[in-house]
């Protein structure tokens, strides 16, 4: 399974519907990362709306695919993380410290234009 | 102890599929969508463990009910290598894979109840439980 990536502007925009496994995870990461470097966008909004399991393996990929973007110029922001996502997360000890968030994919796109206009 | 179902953890796959079982099974058995993701969260974690460390085994799912409580029963069963030192891997951080060692600690924190028998060579029984509140 491939998750869709789309592009808008200078922004990629990606909004997982389905339950992560974790070839799917990796995969997506490798498409992301290409998808980068080819359209040369500064700014990645992933929306977690229909997200309704991070377990650590996920949280580990997203949490890396934001550092690795990051290395190549690109900011990325989470959006919609569920509120019972959010205090799994906590329990499992996970604080996605370094990575930015946002409610929904709007407050997500504000986020992103601000920090890439600073 | 009435009724009882086991999945196979076999490929990865089996780890989405054992995770959503469970939590159908919570939600069947009346846990709010924060515990259903919370039960979901622990298998996902013991299956993964039992795919990577073990290479394959079994989650069961047991419907637990006394005269004043609802619960799930989870037990993740497999004849792995097994581990030396079960509080070593009790600390958070600990992995022997490269991974953010949340895993075990982090199903201890979202359950109710933890237990754990390893033994090296033979293979590791991880059960847990939840209570409705
Ligand atoms: N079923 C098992 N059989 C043998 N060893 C295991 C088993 N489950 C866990 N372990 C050992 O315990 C360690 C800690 O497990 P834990 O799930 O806490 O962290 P992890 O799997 O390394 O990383 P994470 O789960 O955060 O991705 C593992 O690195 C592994 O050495
Ligand atoms: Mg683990």
């Amino acid at each position: 399974m491939r998750i869709p990536i789309l592009k808008l502007h200078n922004y990629l925009l990606i909004s997982i519907q389905i339950d992560l496994d974790d070839k799917t995870a990796i995969q997506f990461q490798e498409d992301l990362l290409n998808k980068i470097h080819k359209s040369g966008s500064t700014g990645v909004v992933i929306d977690l709306t229909s997200v309704d399991i991070i377990d650590s393996f996920i949280a580990k990929v997203l949490g890396d695919v934001v550092m690795m973007s990051d290395l190549m110029g690109a900011k990325v922001v989470l959006t919609g993380i569920q509120p019972a996502v959010a205090m799994t997360l906590i329990d499992l000890g996970i604080h996605l410290h370094n990575v930015p968030t946002a409610l929904d994919l709007e407050q997500g796109l504000i986020k992103l234009r601000q920090e890439l206009e600073e | 102890m009435d009724f009882q179902s086991c999945v196979t953890i076999q490929k990865e796959w089996d780890i989405v599929g054992a995770r959503q079982m469970g939590r159908n099974i919570a939600k069947e058995i009346g846990f709010g969508t924060v515990d259903q993701a919370r039960i979901a969260t622990a298998i996902s974690e013991l299956a993964r463990n039992i795919y990577l460390y073990a290479g394959s085994g079994e989650i069961c799912f047991e419907r637990l009910e006394t005269i004043d409580r609802k619960g799930i029963g989870i037990y993740a069963i497999d004849k792995g290598p097994g581990m030396e030192e079960v509080s070593r891997v009790m600390e958070d951080g600990f992995s022997t894979s490269g991974g953010l060692g949340a895993g075990l600690p982090g199903v201890k924190r979202l359950m109710d109840e933890f237990d754990i028998v390893s033994e090296v060579g033979k293979g590791t029984k991880i059960t847990v439980m939840k209570w409705i509140r």
